[in-house]
């Protein structure tokens, strides 16, 4: 086992210590609730000698990513983190990174989106930025916070992946809680995450163009190289986590089982309400219900093949979205929907969508939801309409 | 498990005074979860903070709570805002910075059947010299249902307050010493 | 261009362009549709022509005067309509001359 010691820190701290331990080049990154705590506590880091950076004040999200491009772009090891619709500023500029295949490492404290303005933690951020070729990384607890960001820096610097990667922590739920977290010895850390080389730097005596212009001649092979690449990071993903669990004695994988053994019924879940459904589901095997939990770690590129391993032998899926695609349901269901389209036409899956804007999920909510499941599988095999259900919403 | 809400106003430091109880109780090799009411902070407003200590396994549930064992109140005035009291579980105790006795208290307070009372307001005014009765209410909240050992308060409170730590550990035990549990 | 039939294999990382200064293989002066031509006489050698020139077109001689490099020269106008001294006349390119 390796050495370290267990601190009481709130996940944003834990954070934080992970950046610290990354020994980052540059920081760039611009408060908003519930991500303020990681950025006082890097700037503070700073400010104190404790981590040797570089941070860029800027105005706006917008801005600090573009720093962030910048200094990745000169081969610098960055960090910046955002939330809600500091993430949605940010937005434009997050393709860059992706497209111009540079490791920026991001940290996003879910929150849900205006209006009405709420601080509070859902996954609407985290949903609206799918489709840009970043890893995404949903974390369940501050140990997480912690382990997931340092694997962050190992994944999007490999040379065979050299993608963006942003860690997701439930704002509030991790960002402000405090647990106890195992924070390993620093000398391990700086060993796992090397120094890394990116094949093309911005370098006077070694000049390349980067973000070119892409006329139709080319632009659609660049986007199918990237698109082959980002896929096939999903092993290298796989191999860090695994060699992370071999140094540190803690294993994450892209698709994350509890109690499937001989389940029937699955529940799905992101994020931190990961734990309050395992307490679920061991009330649930309990009153000697066959049901297990599934939660999906890796949310981009998404595990096709994990994912399907994982439900093979369940009848009935229940998944728990925290974002509304309006007009189509839960982002996270219709997903995994198609990506079981045409290989389980046996399975039934019923979606709900829950915990908006920081409402709670209580264990109780979850054991609904599977109740509630079971009903409309009937339903659906009398041939009923069944739309998405928003689950404890008052009528 | 032992679920705690602590009630007070903002600014009064309930947020702190969970943290504090939550570090001793890891150096204790304990675990816990220690959160603030999530949302903006308003100096004043009364504000619940949460913490749960677990002495065997990792806490699971991330919810608020919702019944706690033990609620701690900071500020008297505040026994009669909001309907915190009626939370705490029946066999559950609430511990209580007041100059009333645990009697006078049970009266005013219907349905709550154990009490600790301390006079923290004039122990922290005499030894901190200021009216934040936070980590004094530590000492009665240790008092009233054990949870962690004094001596694990004082590492986490030099590493906060440094030079004023001393005073606050001071402020602590005597409120150990005051507190009456009924 | 070099990338110009390159499959998406061949692609460098990130489509980086690895030869510097390949900007300066691109034919502007296709653009033009007007040519300056310089009165040289009334030249004062101030240089505004060659600092105005959005393309960086202009070269200066041994002599000092000032020249459009026809391969990069867009034919904007901007020198004709910044000489101080009305050195410089827009004219039409002749379909012959286009050639250049
Ligand atoms: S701006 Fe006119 S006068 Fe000045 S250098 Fe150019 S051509 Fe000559
Ligand atoms: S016409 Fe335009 S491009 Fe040509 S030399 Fe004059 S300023 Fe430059």
């Amino acid at each position: 086992m390796t050495k370290g010691k267990i601190v009481g820190l709130e996940g944003s701290f834990a954070v934080a210590e992970a950046v610290r331990m990354a020994n980052v080049d540059v920081i760039s990154a611009y408060p908003i609730t519930p991500q303020t705590h990681i950025v006082e506590r890097l700037a503070e880091m700073i400010a104190d000698g404790e981590l040797d950076a570089e941070f860029i004040c800027v105005e706006s999200e917008h801005s600090a990513m573009s720093a962030c491009v910048g200094a990745s772009a000169a081969g610098a090891r960055v960090f910046t983190c955002s939330a809600s619709q500091g993430l949605e500023l940010m937005h434009e500029v997050l393709y860059i990174p992706s497209s111009m295949r540079l490791p920026v490492v991001a940290v996003t404290a879910n929150r849900a989106l205006s209006a009405p303005l709420s601080v509070w933690c859902d996954h609407s951020d985290a949903m609206a930025i799918r489709d840009i070729g970043w890893i995404q990384i949903f974390a369940e607890n501050n140990q997480q916070a912690f382990d997931l960001t340092v694997c962050a820096y190992r994944i999007a610097e490999d040379k065979e992946v050299l993608f963006p990667a942003m860690v997701h922590i439930d704002g509030f739920y991790l960002s402000h809680v405090i647990e106890g977290v195992m924070l390993p010895d620093e000398e391990e850390v700086a060993h796992f995450i090397p120094d890394y080389e990116h094949p093309f730097v911005l370098d006077p005596e070694d000049p390349v163009s980067m973000g070119c212009y892409g006329p139709p001649f080319i632009y659609p092979e660049a986007k199918k190289a990237q698109e082959v690449d980002f896929t096939n990071t999903k092993p290298k993903i796989q191999e860090t986590w695994d060699e992370f669990g071999e140094t540190f004695g803690r294993y994450y994988s892209p698709v994350e089982k509890y109690k499937m053994e001989d389940a029937n019924i699955a529940l799905l879940t992101m994020g931190s309400s990961g734990e309050t459904a395992m307490l679920a589901v061991d009330e649930m095997r309990e009153e000697g219900r066959d049901v297990g939990l599934i939660r999906l770690r890796l949310w981009r590129p998404f595990p096709f093949k994990e994912f399907r391993d994982a439900v093979k032998d369940v009848e009935l899926l229940v998944v728990l979205d925290r974002a509304i695609s309006f007009g189509m349901g839960g982002p996270v269901c219709s997903e995994v929907k198609s990506a079981l389209y045409d290989k389980r036409k046996d399975l039934s899956i019923v979606g709900f969508i829950g915990g908006l804007g920081g409402r709670d999920i209580p264990i109780d909510g979850f054991k609904y939801m599977v109740n509630r499941a079971l009903e409309k599988v009937k339903m659906i095999e009398r041939g009923e309409e069944i739309e998405t259900e928003m689950i404890g919403i008052r009528e | 498990m032992m679920e705690i809400c602590i009630y007070g106003r903002g600014g009064q430091g309930g947020v702190t005074l969970a943290e504090l109880v939550a570090h001793a109780a890891i150096r204790e090799g304990k675990y816990v979860q220690s959160m603030p009411s999530f949302g903006p902070e308003r100096r004043g407003a009364p504000v619940l903070a949460f913490l749960r200590v677990n002495e065997t396994e990792r806490i699971k549930i991330r919810t608020e709570i919702a019944e706690p064992d033990v609620l701690v109140v900071l500020d008297p005035g505040l026994l009669h805002v909001g309907d915190v009291i009626s939370r705490l579980k029946k066999e559950g105790i609430a511990v209580i910075n007041t100059k009333k006795s645990p009697e006078e208290m049970k009266s005013d307070l219907e349905g709550v059947t154990k009490i600790a009372v301390v006079d923290a307001m004039s122990i922290a005014r005499e030894i901190l010299g200021l009216p934040i009765v936070n980590t004094t209410m530590i000492g009665a909240l240790i008092k009233a249902v054990g949870l962690v050992k004094l001596e694990s308060l004082e590492q986490p409170m030099n590493e906060r307050f440094g030079k004023v730590a001393a005073k606050n550990i001071e402020a602590m035990r005597r409120a150990y010493e005051e507190t009456v549990v009924r | 261009m070099s990338s110009e039939k390159k499959g998406w294999k061949d692609i460098e990382i990130g489509c980086v362009v690895t030869e510097p200064g390949s900007a300066a293989s691109y034919k502007t002066g296709d653009w033009r549709s007007e040519r300056p031509v310089r009165d040289n006489t009334k030249c004062i050698k101030c240089g505004i022509c060659y600092i105005y020139c959005p393309d960086a077109a202009i070269n200066e001689d041994e002599e000092g005067y000032f020249e459009a490099d026809l391969y990069y020269c867009k034919g904007c106008g901007v020198c004709a309509h910044e000489c101080p001294r009305g050195v410089i006349t827009m004219v039409e390119e002749e379909e012959e001359e286009g050639e250049k």
